[in-house]
C-alpha cells in the first residue's frame, strides 16, 4: 500500500461528498449552486486570516495566536472611528493603526525574544492575544457596534433563465468576496514580483543566509506583522458588517487554524485553498449531512459547521501533517 | 608567468581588514585563542587548518555572527569589539557558507536579486506600483545581475529553482549572490567542499577571476591545502585554535609546526 493512499482516500471521500447531494437528485442545482457559492464567500474570509498566518509563520517561524484578536482589534478600531469620520477614512487611520501595532510587537515582544524556543514566542503570541482583546475594549468599548459599508443586505435573484427559481445571492457578501479575493492575488504578485516580496521570501527560506546579505530581518518582520494586520482589518471590516463587531469575531478567526493545518503553515497558496475547501465544506456538511443524520440515526441534525472544519483537520493531520501544500519536515538524525 | 605575478603582486594595496588578539570560547570550549592577521586590499589570502581548527568560528567572527570575547578588529581603518552580520553586509563584506544557505525555493535568478536588495532605494508603495523609479532601479539591478550571471556561466538556469541544480552549481550561485553585493571583501566559506577536480578547478578559476576583474579582496577558508597553494597570495594557518603560521605558501609549506599540523607529529 502507498503511504499517500490514506490521504487520497480522503480527498476522494471529500469530493463525492461535494457531488453526491447534486448526483443523487438530493439538492436541486439552483439550490445547490447557492450553497456552494454561500461556502466560498465565508471561505475567502477563513483565506484571508489564514493568510495572516501563514505569512508570519513562514517569514518569522512564530505560531501567531493573536490573529483572531487583531481582527476583533481592526473592526473595533474601524466601527468606532467610522463614528466620528466617512469610513474610508477610518479604514485608512485603521491600517496607521494595525502598522503600529505591528511595529510594536516586533519591537516590544518579538525582539527581545529572538533566538527563545517556539513554545516561547507562541506564549508571548497568546499574551498579545489577551492583551488585545482587553486593550481594544478599554480603547474602544465592550458593546456590539456596526459597520455600515453602505450597501444593500437584500438578497438578489441571479441567473433566473439558468436555473428554476434562479439563485439568491446576497450583494454585500459578493462584494466582499470580490475584495477579499483581490487583496489576496494583489499580495501574491507583491510577494512575487517586488524587490521587498523577494526579500520577505528569503527571509522566510533562510534567516541566518538573509542577514548575510544584509537583508534587515527586524524591519522583515515589521512589515509582515503589519501585512498581517491589514489583512485583519480587511477580515474584520467585512465579518464586522455581517455578524456585528463583537467579542466573538475573534472566535470566528480561530477558524484559521484548521485551515493552516489544512492547506499547509508554511503556505500561501495552501491557506487561500484550505478557506475555500472549509467553507464550502462546512456550509455542505450543515445543509446537506445534517438531514442525513437526522434520517438516519435520528439526531438532532444542527451545528456541523461549529465541528466540521476542526474534525477535517484532525484528518489531515492524520493523513498528511504538512498539510496539502506545506513542505515535509524531514529531520535528520 | 612571473610577469602576471608580478602584476598581480603590484595591485596588492595597503591593510583593509585586520583581525587583532581575537579570542571566542563557547562555554569552556576555545575556539580561538589570541588570533591576529591582516587582510591587504586586493589579496587573495586563505585561511586553513585541520578539521576543528577554528576557521569556520573565525570567519563567523568578522561576519558577526560571533561575539569574540577578546580582541579586536579593524576593518578601513575602524575599530570594532565585535561587528553586526547587517552591519557588515552593509559595510561591503559578503560571504557565501559551506552548507549551502541559498533560498532553495527561489529561482536563480531571484536569489542572485536579493544579494542587491542594500542598494535598492525605493520605497515600497512604489516598488508594489512599479512604476518610475522603482521600475528603472530593477532593471539597472537586473543588468548588473545578468552581467555576474554572464561572468559565472550560470545563463541556462536563470529560471531554475536553486534546490533542483546540483551541488557544483549551488555553490556557484552562492557566489554570485555574494557578488551581487559588489563586495569590498568576499568571505568565502570552503568554496571548494565536497566539489570534484574538475568542479575545484572551475571554482579556482571563478575565484581568480573575481579577484582580477572586480578587483574584490577575497578571504578564503579550505582545510584541503594543495587547491589553496595554488591561487592564494598569503595563508594563515590556524590549529586548535591558534595561528601556527602565516605568509606565503612557500613559506607556510616550510614551516614546520604546519607540517606537524597536517601529519601529525610524535612525541
Amino acid at each position: 500500500m502507498n503511504k499517500n493512499t490514506p490521504f487520497i482516500a480522503v480527498c476522494v471521500a471529500l469530493l463525492v461528498g461535494l457531488v453526491l447531494p447534486l448526483a443523487t437528485g438530493a439538492s436541486a442545482p439552483g439550490f445547490y449552486v447557492e450553497v456552494l457559492l454561500g461556502g466560498l464567500m465565508a471561505g475567502v474570509l477563513y483565506s484571508l486570516v489564514a493568510l495572516g498566518f501563514a505569512l508570519i509563520f513562514k517569514a518569522s517561524g512564530v505560531f501567531n495566536f493573536a490573529q483572531g484578536a487583531m481582527v476583533l482589534f481592526a473592526a473595533l478600531a474601524v466601527a468606532r472611528l467610522a463614528e466620528r469620520m466617512p469610513l474610508w477614512a477610518a479604514i485608512l487611520v485603521g491600517i496607521v493603526i494595525m502598522t503600529l501595532l505591528a511595529w510594536f510587537i516586533e519591537r516590544l515582544v518579538l525582539r527581545p525574544l529572538v533566538n527563545q524556543d517556539p513554545i516561547a514566542l507562541f506564549m508571548a503570541t497568546l499574551g498579545v492575544t489577551f492583551f488585545l482583546d482587553g486593550f481594544g475594549q478599554t480603547v474602544w468599548g465592550s458593546d456590539i457596534y456596526k459597520i455600515e459599508l453602505g450597501m444593500t443586505k437584500e438578497p438578489v435573484l441571479v441567473l433566473q433563465n439558468l436555473f428554476q427559481g434562479g439563485i439568491l445571492v446576497n450583494g454585500e457578501d459578493f462584494v466582499a468576496a470580490i475584495v477579499a479575493a483581490a487583496l489576496v492575488g494583489g499580495l501574491a504578485l507583491f510577494f512575487q514580483y517586488t524587490p521587498t516580496g523577494r526579500a520577505l521570501r528569503a527571509v522566510a527560506d533562510d534567516h541566518q543566509a538573509a542577514q548575510s546579505i544584509g537583508i534587515p530581518l527586524n524591519r522583515m518582520w515589521v512589515i509582515v506583522w503589519a501585512v498581517a494586520g491589514v489583512v485583519a482589518l480587511v477580515a474584520g471590516v467585512i465579518w464586522g458588517s455581517k455578524l456585528g463587531v463583537q467579542f466573538s469575531l475573534s472566535q470566528v478567526a480561530l477558524k484559521a487554524l484548521p485551515v493552516v493545518i489544512l492547506g499547509g503553515f508554511t503556505s500561501v497558496t495552501g491557506a487561500i485553498v484550505g478557506g475555500l475547501i472549509i467553507g464550502v465544506g462546512e456550509k455542505m456538511a450543515e445543509v446537506f449531512l445534517g438531514p442525513v443524520l437526522v434520517k438516519a440515526f435520528d439526531l438532532a441534525g444542527g451545528g456541523i459547521e461549529n465541528w466540521f472544519a476542526y474534525v477535517l483537520a484532525l484528518v489531515f493531520l492524520l493523513v498528511r501533517p504538512q498539510g496539502l501544500f506545506g513542505e515535509k519536515h524531514i529531520d535528520r538524525v | 608567468m612571473s610577469a602576471m605575478e608580478n602584476d598581480r603582486a603590484g595591485r596588492i594595496g595597503g591593510q583593509i581588514l585586520a583581525v587583532e588578539g581575537v579570542s571566542l570560547a563557547f562555554g569552556g570550549v576555545k575556539a580561538l585563542s589570541d588570533v591576529s592577521f591582516d587582510v591587504r586590499e586586493h589579496e587573495v589570502r586563505a585561511i586553513i587548518g585541520p578539521n576543528g581548527a577554528g576557521k569556520s568560528s573565525m570567519l563567523n567572527v568578522i561576519n558577526g555572527v560571533y561575539h569574540p570575547q577578546k580582541g579586536t578588529i579593524r576593518y578601513q581603518g575602524r575599530e570594532y569589539h565585535h561587528m553586526d552580520p547587517h552591519e557588515v553586509a552593509v559595510s561591503g563584506i559578503a560571504r557565501t557558507f559551506q552548507s549551502l544557505a541559498l533560498f532553495k525555493g527561489m529561482s536563480v535568478l531571484d536569489n542572485i536579486m536579493t544579494g542587491r536588495n542594500l542598494r535598492m532605494r525605493s520605497n515600497i508603495l512604489l516598488q508594489a506600483l512599479r512604476i518610475g523609479p522603482a521600475l528603472r532601479e530593477e532593471n539597472e539591478h537586473r543588468e548588473v545581475v545578468e552581467r555576474i550571471i554572464d561572468f559565472l556561466e550560470i545563463q541556462a538556469y536563470r529560471k531554475t529553482p536553486v534546490g533542483r541544480l546540483p551541488y557544483g552549481l549551488q555553490k556557484r550561485v552562492d557566489l554570485a549572490r555574494a557578488l551581487a553585493m559588489e563586495p569590498k571583501i568576499l568571505l568565502l566559506d570552503e568554496p571548494m567542499a565536497g566539489m570534484n577536480i574538475e568542479e575545484k578547478q572551475d571554482m579556482c578559476r571563478f575565484i581568480l577571476d573575481v579577484n582580477d576583474e572586480f578587483g574584490t579582496t577575497i578571504v578564503l577558508i579550505e582545510h584541503d591545502m594543495s587547491v589553496v597553494m595554488d591561487i592564494s597570495d598569503r595563508v594563515v594557518v590556524l590549529d586548535y585554535g591558534r595561528k601556527i603560521g602565516d605568509g606565503t605558501p612557500d613559506e607556510v609549506r616550510g614551516n614546520q609546526a604546519v607540517i606537524d599540523a597536517y601529519l601529525g607529529v610524535s612525541h
